[in-house]
């Protein structure tokens, strides 16, 4: 330990500084009447005859929504499908948790909803960050999605008729949001798994399980395969194929607390970064508003209590600062329902960065509730004595449970005490419209993609998107691009499968050399406290460049202090977890980056000197109306900003405003 | 689904889930018989010196049609034992490394974990209760009654000890035998039906059983007192 | 809390494998079981030791990757719940604590804690799902279903496919695990072509992957932390029989 207090104190201050690069102007995506884009577009994109399909190999990376949806439809299709897990089976992923439901424009209610309606929604949602074609695209597939899932067999909530049952979700005034109990997420995951695994016994798709992928092989821009390690054997390994998908899921883990499941990593997409993919708007990272607050330092994760909660749930805080009573002897006077004061027309279903950043104001003002003060109540007690115990036993029983089972307290008696915490990064790898990256023939789907929620995503649109990608848009867009591919034979006897191979193989040595004393958990805490403090809910130039610092020398004492036991040959979780640190440090640093650079504030993304006097988001759509997308230049050297135009022809953004 | 192999007719019945549902068959059906028997077996406590016994036992070794019954009965116990001792050979097969410390008693019930005790002993019973009487009866030939057969019986207290002691293991195997052959022959539909079975089961598996066991100890203690 | 840990260690699959024991201090009740073991496995690296290898992921009780024989229980000693659900505040100041991995044939030991559960993936590619491509799907409300018949058949879906069934069960049987997906599809109308198929090979594709039979003991379901009740169990054996005995209208035209 003493070696480390006496290492370099923090002065070496590196600029934060990034290049300016080109506009990119090949986003594929169609122009004309919004409403006929995607059809058009479909209609124009190369085939591949289904003798040829048997011939063209595909890797998928990741088996969660996106990932499972789009192996099983590509495995339906004929292609010959190879799928990596890191999991022990394809059903893990972390798509399973998702609780609350899925959106789709069905109009079952005759409330009035359209695709063009969620479409607006999900764009103004997002704060006006996203590309009109791809958000009206998935408005569009979204009614299909639900067809399919209902053919597979997945139980949704249905009323007495019958017929499909729905709720409405944060960022509406319509109900669109089907669900099945608070496990929405479970269900279409199974149903994904179940067409996956009825490929696998067809034969089409293979699954490999126990398997991480530590780089992507590319040649002449083109993706050429995946370097995957044997998690059980610690065998590394080369796979080609014809083309890469990557369903990778998001990075939200960087913050070390965050609601995603403990395996959740950036590392597949970070190395096609690293490999020459555009990274677009990495600092657009979604806090969730209703989470069971942090009670401890042994903590690993934070839990999630979802959005439907606040279907029926009024969010309030004393009026008195530091009130101490128990929240239900507070009468109703002196309880401050803050949402539904600011927010009159949305009330407690405000979009989730605007809930946040209001738990996190009324907490700053000294609201807040708890132990710590870092928290708001979420009380039941007036959907309980209007719909009775039944009906909300129906609607939550399970969330309630759950509650109940992690802070040992009722909120059938108790109000639920809620705070913010990482969720979701609506950034990712920059896309086109096909949702192919700036590689060739290298897809991202699914959360791992940067593509349709702009700076915030709406509640039940995770799942909307990442089966969107999956079952109805990548089977059409991956196949314009393998129609050239034909006659191309898939090899991992090149100079770049070699390259990329020993260079997996130094990391791993690198990381068992050290030998040093401090965990990675332990090294990981301190990233994701700096990511936390300064690049969260609230961010700022000062605070920002500072964190910039500090993440640059805890990379560089991650280097020199991180203790990895064990050998690299063998069952290793110790060191599969300091080889997803490593990247998410250096993702850490063009969150920053991103987040200093980008001057307004929109969506997730508060910049606090960019705001208006009530602490709504001031963004600047002369400056910043464009999609963020990173370009590495390798280490140590500031990244190359290239910049996406963001045009809205169907659209006027708008001051978004929930009040 | 792919395309279907067509296996040869019966061989579910050697899946696991088959070679269940011909023990519940059988032992729903060995369950009747007890009933049967008991009745019969009651007519022992009557003060007549037998005679009422004895008739039910000539009728019941000599009406044809209970004798074609008791092909069947035959055949019941057989292929319950046989399947009995298929599951007890094979126990260990899919768990050959068991755990260091198990606490089954905090999710299921004594009887369902006994079930192999609990028939082998029954078992034991019933080829000692078949040599004493099926066999002296009605194939050796012996110049008593049934009646006075049972008396004898009865009377010796190891016998009886023996009896009675295997009518609670009985009670064991039917505690749980008799809701679990409803389940597999897929008859418990809800959580009600699964409670009352399981109230009945424990109803049954306590009189019938006793009712068995009262009657050597009635012929015991009517020696002795 | 103090607690005195007799946790199973196993380098690989071919290790016999060993019990060894750790002492550990200062414990939250309010960590949950896997954070005890992360605070232990933070130690054991200090001190330069192997630590205890798991597996975890989402610690909220859905992903189903959690599991491990605590005290001589499937994710321990609460009912229907994983053990990443379970939290310090259910054990005694003081107790010693017996960790082993979950135990069957058919879920041979990867290390320490760690099984391989895949042969349930396998059941299911028998023919746990409805075949329906991508794109061929009608109107989602064309066909309705009663609400009690959907409700059921989501109580079945919730399988988080842990295995703990397997684990607690004397015979290790799957039967819990594979019934909960017989019936769930039995419950829905987009269930029904292929019913008999469906329980006909699931249950052999059970059998095949070494699972044992099932006696109705029941644990499974006290274990169980998608709370899977009993009667899924009876539904396969319904649809088992029919499927058996009954006579299928389409095997003409089907050979």
């Amino acid at each position: 330990m003493s070696e480390i207090l006496t290492a370099p104190s923090p002065t070496i201050t590196a600029p934060l500084t990034w290049s300016e690069g080109n506009l990119i102007e090949t986003s594929r995506c169609p122009s004309g009447d919004l409403e006929k884009r995607w059809t058009r577009h479909k209609d124009n994109l190369r085939l591949v005859a289904p003798h040829n399909k048997r011939k063209l190999d595909i890797i998928v990376v990741g088996a969660g929504l996106a990932g499972a949806s789009a192996a099983a439809s590509l495995g339906e299709l004929g292609y010959r499908v190879k799928v990596f897990v890191y999991h022990n089976s394809p059903r893990r992923a972390h798509s399973i948790a998702a609780q609350g439901g899925i959106n789709a424009a069905k109009n079952y209610r005759n409330d009035g909803d359209s695709i063009w309606r969620l479409f607006y929604d999900t764009i103004k949602g997002g704060d006006f960050r996203a590309r009109e074609s791809n958000v009206y695209r998935l408005a569009e597939v979204s009614v299909k999605i639900i067809d399919h899932c209902v053919a597979q067999g997945i139980p949704f909530a249905r009323e007495y008729g019958g017929y499909l049952d729905t709720r409405s979700f944060g960022g509406a005034q319509l109900m669109r949001t089907f669900y099945a109990r608070g496990q929405t997420g479970q269900q279409l995951l199974l149903g994904a798994y179940n067409a996956l695994q009825r490929q696998v016994a067809a034969g089409t798709v293979q699954v490999f399980y126990n398997y991480e992928v530590l780089d992507i092989v590319v040649e002449e821009g083109r993706a050429k395969g995946i370097i995957v390690r044997n998690l059980i054997t610690g065998e590394i390994q080369r796979v080609a194929a014809h083309a890469t998908v990557l369903a990778t899921g998001g990075y939200g883990n960087a913050y070390f607390l965050s609601t995603n499941a403990r395996l959740s990593n950036a590392t597949a997409t970070w190395r096609a970064h690293r490999r020459g993919a555009y990274f677009a708007n990495p600092s657009f990272v979604q806090i969730h508003p209703t989470c069971i607050p942090q009670s401890g330092d042994y903590q690993s994760k934070l839990t999630l209590m979802s959005e439907s909660l606040r279907n029926d749930g009024r969010v309030w805080v004393p009026r008195t600062p530091g009130d101490k009573r128990r929240p239900q002897g507070i009468p109703e006077s002196e309880r401050w329902y803050y949402l539904e004061e600011w927010y009159p027309s949305f009330g407690n279903l405000v979009p989730r960065d605007i809930a946040s950043r209001a738990a996190k104001r009324v907490c700053d003002m000294g609201y807040g509730v708890g132990p710590t003060g870092r928290a708001v109540y979420l009380d039941f007690s007036d959907a309980i004595q209007r719909l009775g115990r039944e009906v909300i036993y129906q609607r939550y029983g399970n969330l309630f449970e759950m509650y109940e089972e992690i802070t040992g307290e009722s909120p059938w008696e108790t109000p639920m005490r809620i705070y913010p915490a990482v969720h979701y990064t609506m950034g990712g790898l920059w896309v086109d419209y096909n949702l192919m990256t700036n590689i060739e023939g290298l897809y991202a789907v699914g959360e791992a993609n940067f593509s349709d929620h702009g700076a915030n995503r709406l509640g039940a649109s995770a799942l909307m998107q990442g089966l969107a990608d999956g079952y109805f848009i990548l089977p059409y867009t991956i196949g314009d691009y393998l129609a050239t591919q034909l006659f191309v034979k898939p090899s991992t006897d090149t100079t770049a499968f070699a390259q990329a191979e020993k260079e997996t193989q130094q990391r791993i040595e690198k990381l068992l050399q050290t030998k040093g004393t401090r965990t990675v958990d332990e090294l990981h805490r301190e990233l994701g406290k700096i990511l936390w403090d300064h690049c969260g809910l609230a961010r700022n130039a000062k605070d920002l460049a500072e964190a910039y610092n500090a993440i640059k020398l805890l990379k560089e004492r991650f280097w020199r202090e991180v203790a990895v036991p064990g050998t690299g040959s063998e069952f290793n979780q110790n060191l599969e977890k300091a080889l997803r640190v490593a990247d998410f440090l250096e993702l850490g640093e063009l969150m920053i980056i991103d987040a200093y650079h980008r001057e307004e504030s929109c969506g997730c993304h508060l910049r606090e000197e960019y705001q208006t006097e009530e602490g709504e988001a001031l963004r600047d759509d002369k400056k910043f109306a464009y999609v963020a997308a990173w370009q590495w230049n390798g280490e140590n050297q500031s990244p190359t900003l290239h910049q996406e135009p963001l045009q809205f022809e169907f659209v006027k953004p708008t001051v978004r405003s929930y009040k | 689904m792919a395309t279907t192999t067509s296996p040869t007719k019966g061989a579910w019945l050697h899946t696991t889930v088959g070679r269940k549902v011909l023990m519940a068959a059988t032992g729903l059906f060995l369950i009747t018989f007890l009933v049967v028997h008991l009745a019969g077996n009651l007519l022992l406590l009557r003060n007549d010196g037998g005679a009422a016994f004895n008739a039910y036992a000539e009728f019941m070794s000599t009406n044809p049609l209970i004798r074609v019954l008791e092909i069947g009965l035959f055949a019941g116990f057989v292929v319950h034992i046989y399947q009995g001792l298929y599951f007890i050979f094979t126990e260990r097969r899919a768990r050959p490394k068991g755990y260091t410390l198990n606490q089954a008693s905090a999710n299921s019930n004594i009887f369902s974990r006994t079930m192999r005790l609990s028939a082998v002993v029954v078992l034991v019973f019933l080829v000692v209760h078949l040599r004493h009487f099926f066999v002296e009866h009605r194939l050796l030939g012996t110049p008593l009654t049934m009646y006075e057969s049972c008396k004898i019986a009865f009377e010796n207290p190891y016998y009886s000890a023996f009896y009675v002691l295997s009518m609670v293991l009985l009670a064991f195997h039917l505690a749980h035998g008799f809701y679990s052959g409803f389940q597999t022959l897929g008859l418990v539909l809800n959580k009600r039906i699964e409670r009352l079975l399981k109230w009945g089961a424990a109803g049954f598996a306590f009189l019938v059983p006793l009712g068995f066991a009262i009657i050597p100890m009635y012929f015991l203690l009517s020696k002795y007192l | 809390m103090h607690f005195t840990l007799r946790v199973w260690r196993q380098k690989n699959a071919q290790d016999t494998g060993h019990f060894e024991i750790y002492d550990i201090d200062g414990v939250s009740p309010d960590a949950s079981f896997l954070e005890m073991l992360d605070v232990l496995n933070e130690k054991l690296i200090k001190q330069g030791r192997e630590p205890v290898a798991f597996d975890h992921d989402c610690r909220e009780g859905i992903c189903g990757s959690c599991g491990m024989f605590i005290n001589g229980r499937a994710h321990g000693p609460l009912r229907n719940i994983t053990t990443c659900r379970l939290y310090m505040r259910h054990f005694r100041d003081g107790e010693t604590i017996t960790i082993e991995p979950f135990r069957a044939k058919s879920f041979p030991v990867i290390k320490d804690l760690v099984v391989d559960r895949s042969a349930l993936d396998k059941i299911v590619q028998a023919g746990g799902y409805i075949s329906v491509n991508t794109g061929s799907s009608p109107d989602a409300n064309s066909i309705p279903v009663p609400k009690p018949a959907a409700d059921l058949a989501f109580t079945y879906a919730a399988c988080i496919g842990c295995g703990a069934c397997v684990a607690a069960c004397k015979n290790a049987s799957a039967m819990l695990f594979t019934a909960a997906k017989v019936a769930h599809f039995a419950m829905l109308p987009q269930g029904q072509p292929e019913r008999r198929q469906r329980v006909k090979r699931m249950v052999a594709q059970m059998d095949k992957e070494g699972f044992g039979h099932c006696t109705n003991t029941g644990a499974c379901a006290v274990e169980c932390p998608a709370k899977i009740p009993l009667t899924a169990i009876a539904q396969l054996q319904r649809d088992f029989i029919w499927a058996n005995l009954s006579p299928d209208p389409h095997a003409a035209s089907s050979s």
